[in-house]
């Protein structure tokens, strides 16, 4: 984690907290800001934060373990979220998992070598009407087959 | 017929400040400014409007007892952290419609007198926090939100916040440590939300679909409101149809519309034979083929020993194996289970340990009994709806395949091939 | 207050508006089973084991977190609350641990008995996957075995709102869910201060002090060896309970006469390091009043709370007293003094101390704690290499229970014994140090004394006594108005500090102890330590004092001997290396 990207979270993380009526609930955004910035949760922004918000410290790692959003080992670049919940489960989740495995040679929760791709696999992610379906960071992909994802994947590892 | 997708479903209609304008002008939060507070309370109490996020709460009363308690500043929230298996809907609304949701809020804050107001939103609907995030800029800068809303003494501010994965921020006490900042553990009830809330002040929490009723009874009124749909629940609902189903989506119907018609007439009809129907999502007890007549309201589908939720329909057709549904679903609950009561915590984990020795044939028949008295137990201990509600479908599996069930353990057999039982 | 009537178990309880259903069923005769529910920490309703029937309500609800409402119908004994009960504390077993024949918490672990109160027989969940843990054996005085741990957060809950230091916390979610320390880096590696106070919480074997039992056997029986034992003052009202004798029983004659059949060639008594304490500690303070140095003064023989303001306000160090603890000073001069009084060579001699504390595990193991080696380097011509400790080994009044137990003595069948000579020599101002309040008040019988030359008519002190968060007093000595205060728990003592952080405080000198009660509750004590059973033991250390012959410090004749034979006198460049210490800054992880 650079020393440049730091001071530039450390100036936004003023402007959050300034922004919502109370201090203490600045923290997730604040987390969801990091999340985004570094791609995970790292220990000094962690230690910033608790004494930013007058927290103490154990409470605010505590805080980042509880959700699954937040990380605190560095993700890749492109974040999928595969949905394995009721519906997708039924339309062959299973299948789309095992493909996306087998065409980054990661399992789920790991980063490529290359520190492109993360797989995550998920709760409903509420796109149940287009299951099975997955997110690679914003973008929805629904309606999945076996060919569609290995056509997707294809075209983020060409970028 | 239609109210929340009436809009939506015109093929010109965009999520801008334009389209609505042209289309709502926010006609019901003027004429709400004109009214008094209990009488707004009085119309959406006639309506019998019932919360449209699973609880199936009367919202007058909601909002009647926030307005009552007298301790400020109070809160309105709005509960967009929807994420019941199978549910899909307030994601439509929230990208397609989202300023129904803020004038609704904005009625809700003019009467209970609140001054400050949050959407609370699933991390994973980027999207829709996107469009969001630019209406409540455009209903800002019209004058719509901020300080003395078109020259009334009222001012009224939304903030949108992010949820960061986890399903069981949707409990209302849940989402209200989580908006707080904290992590999303429940609190014991009572005291309710309306009187110990957000920062222990009055908040009135809604569901997006709830909410999104909102101008329309106070434009054409309660009584217009309470006519439609089923007497019990009043209004449309959204149904949620997914699973082995041809036309899976959102269904905007009359609350008597009957679970047969749902799924033949509007759906398409199944994808294969029918074999369970879980029509409030993974948290309510199965229905049979034989209960496909079954009036899709809260008090009749309860009736029939299953729970409408959140309207989260999903069909599962006779390929399936009963008990790898359950074991996917307990999956689910102990994965998203906050961890704070032992009962939740540990008997899910339990459960699914079972579901899974039952899979692998290592399980007896006791262990269904076993099942069935975790489910109890869950139900009458847990801290929280989650524990409450997660062993209802594998109860109920039990109670109406208990065959098939048995199968798996004596016979060590998976009739339709999915378990690894014999092997 | 007004009064309300609800009905338990068929039975009208009148009760206060504002109380539990679990209080108001202590008052109906009814101990109402439960885990995370704790008299000193805030609700936290988790366990679920003290749900209760009440009409009309749909659900069983926790007794520990409902209020009591005029007439409400309870019931806490039917089939279907009996069935819930069992059921959850069955699921707590499929977790744990199935070693009740090895743990140390055997004898009264609360999981253990609540399983054989609830009539639990059969475990059902046989096939139940258990957990695989890492245990924390980072820290020097306590071991942390999350393989046993229940998730009732009393420790989470203790360290933060009692201690106010909060070096655990739950961390991840569902099954996952752990207390660890902020990511999980060891509790050595923490703010953790040590003060065991997590110990006296825990309802199961998770949390424990790290054993020195098996060495102490080892000395034992080295024929080479010269074993001392110490034992503070807190550990004779406390010990006894270990032996099923009444909470606060007061036995410091069996007490020295089962350490005597253990072994130890001499049995002492730290109370005669807490009247050299005393002697020193006076004197520093006469001195830091009359040169203007750093006030208030503060207490210096916690460890707990020493590390607790080397972590968070190391900055105000100047303000603690120099004085080592007397645990501390007992082995400095037993290696020294006592040693050339007996011409044993000091690498020979062993100094093992009996606390009632887990930090003094820490304590004896500070890097500064090995005055009596620097004393003989150059006299015996010793290396950096043959460095030796002060105090060897540090057993909680736990762990001497248990050697005495392994040792099949029959404590409460003992005769009384007294202490050895001259080490085992004390005043009643020795035994006082055990209970909060106490080091106060033996400080100020002898400063008394000492700064006027009168003698001091009225010795106990009891505006300093009893557990109140925060005493105050004021005594005048020769016209000058001394302002004097007593903490005890660590929230009490950040009270304190923030006070001198913003130079608010008014007090010339302050006594703080980091466990509530005094050392007579620390983290080494028998289980339960509870605010009745401190209140007890407290009791019986104030009976001992008063009849002791001798009650002011600085008339111990063997202290006296001390100084004429040995230091010379208090403050002196003899005392100064061998009884008074530095502090350190502790980072803040």
């Amino acid at each position: 984690m650079k020393e440049r990207e730091s001071e530039e979270y450390k100036n936004r993380c003023e402007e959050i907290i300034n922004f919502y009526p109370d201090k203490r609930q600045a923290l997730l955004p604040l987390l969801h800001l990091a999340q985004q910035k570094f791609g995970y949760i790292p220990k000094e922004i962690t230690l910033y934060l608790a004494e930013k918000l007058q927290l103490p410290k154990v409470k605010a790692w505590s805080t980042v373990t509880f959700y699954s959003m937040f990380s605190l080992k560095k993700q890749g670049k492109y974040v999928i979220r595969v949905c394995n919940s009721l519906s997708c489960y039924l339309k062959g989740a299973k299948r789309i998992i095992e493909i996306i495995k087998e065409e980054l040679g990661i399992k789920e929760g790991q980063t490529t070598k290359d520190k492109r791709f993360t797989l995550e696999v998920t709760s409903c992610l509420g796109l149940c009407d287009i299951s099975p379906a997955m997110m690679i960071n914003e973008k929805v992909y629904g309606n999945l087959t076996p060919q569609k994802v290995r056509k997707i994947l294809l075209k983020y590892k060409k970028e | 017929m239609k109210i929340l997708f009436k809009r939506i479903e015109k093929p010109d209609y965009k999520p801008d400040i334009k389209s609505y304008l042209k289309n709502s002008d926010f006609k019901a939060l003027k004429k709400a400014l004109r009214m008094k507070p209990e009488d707004i309370l009085n119309e959406i109490k006639k309506s019998g409007l019932v919360g449209r996020g699973g609880a199936g709460f009367p919202t007058g009363l909601k909002w009647e007892s926030a307005y009552k308690t007298q301790d400020f500043p109070k809160y309105v929230v709005c509960n967009a952290d929807e994420g019941e298996p199978g549910t899909f809907k307030d994601r439509i609304i929230l990208e397609k419609d989202p300023h129904s949701i803020i004038e609704a809020m904005i009625i809700c804050a003019y009467t209970i007198k609140a001054k400050c107001g949050f959407i609370y939103i699933r991390g994973e609907y980027f999207k829709a926090y996107e469009v969001l995030k630019k209406a409540i800029k455009e209903v800002e800068a019209y004058g719509f939100l901020g300080e003395n809303i078109l020259d009334s003494n009222f001012s009224f501010k939304i903030f949108l916040y992010k949820g960061a994965g986890s399903y069981v921020c949707g409990e209302e006490t849940a989402l209200l440590d989580s908006l707080e900042g904290r992590k999303g553990q429940s609190r014991i009830k009572p005291p309710f939300p309306t009187f110990v809330g957000f920062k222990n002040k009055p908040t009135v929490l809604n569901n997006v679909e709830t909410l999104a009723n909102i101008p329309h009874i106070i434009l054409k009124g309660g009584e217009w409101f309470s006519k439609i749909g089923s007497k019990n629940s009043p209004g449309t609902k959204l149904y949620c149809l997914s699973g082995d189903i041809k036309k899976p989506g959102v269904y905007e119907l009359p609350t008597n519309v009957t679970l047969r018609d749902l799924i033949y007439k509007y759906a398409g009809g199944p994808k294969g034979k029918i074999k369970v129907i879980l029509p409030g999502g993974v948290s309510s007890p199965v229905l049979l083929k034989k209960d496909l007549d079954v009036i899709m309201d809260y008090k009749e589908v309860e009736k029939k020993g299953s729970m409408l939720g959140s309207g989260a329909v999903i069909v599962i057709n006779e390929k399936r194996c009963i008990v790898d549904i359950n074991k996917r679903i307990l999956d689910f609950f102990n994965y998203e289970s906050c961890g704070r009561c032992a009962p939740c915590r540990e008997g899910i984990k339990r459960a699914k340990e079972i579901l899974e020795f039952i899979s692998e044939a290592k399980a007896d028949l006791s262990d269904l009994e076993l099942l069935k008295e975790l489910q109890e137990v869950l139900f009458d201990t847990s801290r929280c709806g989650l524990g409450q509600a997660a062993l209802n479908c594998v109860r109920s599996s039990i109670d109406k395949f208990y065959e098939e069930f048995k199968e798996h353990i004596v016979e060590k057999r998976c009739k339709v091939g999915v378990c690894r039982v014999g092997r | 207050m007004k009064k309300i009537t609800l009905t338990i178990d068929g039975k009208k309880v009148e009760v206060e508006k504002g109380v539990t259903i679990l209080e108001a069923a202590k008052k109906a005769k009814i101990n109402i089973p439960h885990l995370c529910y704790h008299e000193n920490l805030s609700i936290y309703g988790a366990c679920r084991v003290c749900v209760v029937e009440i009409k009309g309500r749909k659900r069983l609800e926790p007794s520990c977190a409902t209020l009591a409402e005029e007439g409400m119908e309870v019931r806490t004994n039917t089939s279907r609350v009996r069935r819930a009960r069992k059921l959850i504390v069955e699921l707590l077993l499929a977790t744990h641990p199935e070693d009740c024949f090895t743990c140390e918490r055997s004898e009264d672990c609360e999981l253990r008995k609540l399983a054989y109160e609830l009539g639990i027989r059969d475990l059902r969940f046989k096939k139940a996957r258990k957990y695989h843990y890492e245990v924390d054996f980072s820290s020097p005085a306590i071991i942390r075995d999350p393989n046993k741990c229940i998730l009732c957060s009393r420790c989470v809950r203790v360290c933060s709102e009692i201690q106010g230091v909060g070096a655990i916390e739950f961390a991840n979610r569902s099954d996952k869910t752990q207390v660890l320390t902020f990511f999980n880096e060891g509790i050595n590696n923490s703010e953790c201060v040590t003060c065991g106070q997590c110990i006296l919480s825990c309802p199961t074997g998770a949390l424990r002090e790290k054993t020195e039992i098996d060495k102490v056997w080892q000395v034992l029986s080295d024929s080479e060896k010269f074993v001392i034992v110490q034992t503070a003052p807190a550990v004779r009202s406390a010990i006894g309970e270990e032996f099923a004798m009444g909470a606060g029983s007061l036995v410091t004659g069996k007490m020295a006469s089962a350490l005597r059949r253990l072994g130890f060639d001499k049995t002492f008594d730290t109370q005669f390091g807490a009247d050299l304490t005393i002697m020193e500690e006076a004197y520093e303070l006469i001195e830091r009043i009359k040169n203007k140095g750093a006030l208030p003064i503060i207490t210096s023989c916690s460890p707990g709370w020493i590390k607790y303001l080397e972590h968070f306000y190391p900055e105000l160090r100047s303000h603690l007293s120099t004085c080592k603890s007397p645990q501390q000073m007992f082995g400095a001069i037993a290696k020294t003094y006592y040693a050339q009084k007996l011409n044993i060579d000091p690498r020979n001699l062993v100094v093992i101390s009996i606390m009632p504390c887990t930090a003094k595990k820490f304590e004896a193991r500070r890097p500064e704690m090995c005055s009596a080696f620097y004393y003989w380097k150059e006299k015996l011509g010793l290396k950096e290499e043959d460095k030796f400790f002060d105090v060897d080994f540090v057993l909680t009044t736990r762990e001497a229970a248990r050697m005495i137990k392994e040792a099949g003595i029959d404590f409460v069948n003992l005769e009384e014994e007294d202490f050895d000579e001259p080490l085992g020599i004390s005043t009643g101002a020795g035994v006082i140090f055990g209970a909060t309040g106490g080091v106060m008040e033996a400080a100020l019988r002898t400063a008394y004394e000492v700064v006027t030359g009168k003698t001091l008519e009225r010795i106990d002190f009891e505006e300093v006594r009893g557990m109140e968060k925060i005493k105050k007093a004021e005594i005048v000595l020769d016209g000058m108005k001394l302002k004097v205060a007593v903490t005890h728990s660590l929230s009490g003592a950040r009270i304190i500090l923030e006070e001198i952080k913003q130079k608010k405080s008014s007090y010339h000198f302050i006594e703080v102890m980091a466990c509530p009660g005094g050392c007579l509750g620390g983290g080494g004590q028998p289980l339960p330590t509870n605010d009745e059973v401190r209140r007890l033991r407290a009791k019986s250390l104030y009976i001992e004092d008063k009849n002791k012959h001798l009650r002011k410090s600085h008339q111990n004749p063997a202290i006296k001997k001390l100084y004429e034979e040995f230091l010379g006198k208090p403050l002196s460049s003899l005392s100064h290396h061998l009884l008074h210490t530095s502090y350190v800054e502790r980072g803040r992880y």
